[in-house]
């Protein structure tokens, strides 16, 4: 058992438990924060997706025992913001969701990439975006979806 | 019941290497799948865990006399944007994995892992990369070729751990890194190849050759390489039939879930042969 005390959406929250928990499920059970999702369990897929001091991280594979000190930010708690209204916005444009599972998880990669390089090239996207799988649009639309972001969000990262 | 504890000092955590058997874990994407349980529940290790990863004495890179010192938890994302580190190791960890691993994932675990297909491998062994091992007496450095001794097996004695990669800088004229596998992005390597080449006038004054995910360990013979030093790229290209020869027999790959020997073989061969036509 351990006390593990982090940031989670801005609050301050303190998890008594097992350090061997994965955080997604510490976050989805926990917290009830439904929005990331368990899609492969083991970093390929991008489902899980949450901001861990503003980068990308797969909750799937990161420890409890490694979330002390951290500042974590959920699909949830992102939705707040101005940036997600410019990117809810261009994806919604560009056709970018169809089933949804993997939107949140999307939206995160595309925050973490515009937010460490606010003006990426096709190519920057395409990479930003790799460890983020969908099975329904076939990629286009959300690559469009992030050019469509990133113009009219300008200024905002 | 496995013991967790969070040190919060290197000094602390070398202690309790020294007092019990502990499994160090830094970023955790391999072994959080490796010991993966159901949905829901806690990671099964099977060992009494040490958390490393927020130890601040092992973050962070210095470039010092020639040379990359690379904290032993110093994330992947991190080494990858320095502008000191040479370009084919951030070449080789920009295909090893995606945005999100590369956040969390370090080299001291890609190295202490020792996967045969461990991507950053036939780079860091290329570069003559040497580890840093301390306990509580002391330190050591050990070639990192010298430390992977088998599949998932290092000369590490159970009270040690990694605190630093060292790698020296070298200036080739040519070099290449060209990982082989199902996707781009957080794929495991059916195959992968470096090389490099530094040329003195006219003639070849070093050449390195190394191949992953097709032996136990990562394949390099430095005695293969040393018979072409002093000739010319005009020589090695009529001779290649000769390494080709050499490491036909080097090379014996194994058939598994990702790919077979036959494939593994043939296209280690090719990517050999391709950085010899472009150079």
């Amino acid at each position: 058992m351990a006390i593990i005390k982090f940031t989670l959406n801005h609050k301050q929250v303190i998890v008594n438990g097992d350090p061997n928990r994965r955080l997604l499920d510490v976050i989805r059970n926990d917290f009830n924060l439904k929005g990331l999702k368990e899609g492969c369990g083991e970093g390929e897929c991008g489902a899980c997706a949450v901001l861990i001091n503003h980068q990308i991280v797969n909750s799937c594979l990161y420890v409890l025992a490694n979330a002390e000190g951290k500042d974590i930010i959920t699909i949830e708690g992102f939705a707040e913001t101005k940036r997600f209204a410019v990117i809810k916005s261009a994806f919604e444009t560009a056709g970018a969701v169809q089933c949804g599972f993997c939107t949140p998880g999307m939206i995160i990669a595309t925050e973490s990439l515009l937010n460490a390089n606010p003006h990426p090239s096709e190519a920057e996207i395409k990479i930003g975006l790799s460890g983020n799988l969908c099975r329904c649009t076939g990629y286009n639309m959300i690559v469009e979806a992030v050019q469509i972001a990133m113009k009219a969000g300008e200024g905002l990262w | 019941m496995v013991k967790h504890i969070i040190p919060e000092t290197l000094s602390e955590a070398l202690k309790y290497l020294y007092q019990g058997d502990f499994q160090i874990i830094a970023g955790g994407t391999d072994l959080m799948v490796q010991n993966r349980s159901w949905s829901e529940t806690p990671v099964n290790f099977t060992k009494n865990m040490l958390y490393c990863f927020d130890l601040l004495e092992l973050k962070g890179i210095n470039v010092i006399d020639g040379r990359v010192e690379i904290g032993a938890m110093t994330t992947l994302e991190t080494i990858m944007n320095h502008p000191g580190v040479p370009s084919l190791l951030c070449q080789a960890i920009g295909e090893m994995a995606s945005p999100a691993i590369r956040h969390v994932a370090t080299l001291a675990g890609n190295i202490g892992n020792a996967s045969p297909a461990g991507d950053s491998l036939p780079v860091l062994i290329l570069y003559d990369a040497w580890v840093e091992l301390r306990n509580m007496a002391g330190f050591r450095m050990i070639l990192l070729k010298d430390l992977i001794v088998g599949p998932r097996k290092t000369a590490m004695h159970p009270e040690e751990m990694i605190v630093k990669i060292v790698i020296p800088i070298h200036n080739f004229d040519f070099e290449s890194y060209i990982k082989v596998g199902g996707r781009k992005a957080d794929a495991i390597a059916k195959v992968s190849f470096a090389g490099a080449v530094e040329i003195e006038d006219d003639k070849i004054a070093d050449i390195r050759l190394t191949f992953g995910a097709v032996g136990k360990t990562v394949i390099r013979n430095e005695t293969a390489e040393g018979a072409w030093i002093g000739m010319t790229i005009t020589e090695l290209k009529t001779g290649i039939w000769r390494l080709i020869d050499m490491y036909n027999q080097l090379i014996q790959p194994i058939d598994d879930q990702r790919s077979n020997k036959y494939y593994r073989k043939t296209v280690a061969i090719n990517l050999m042969k391709d950085f010899i036509d472009r150079l």
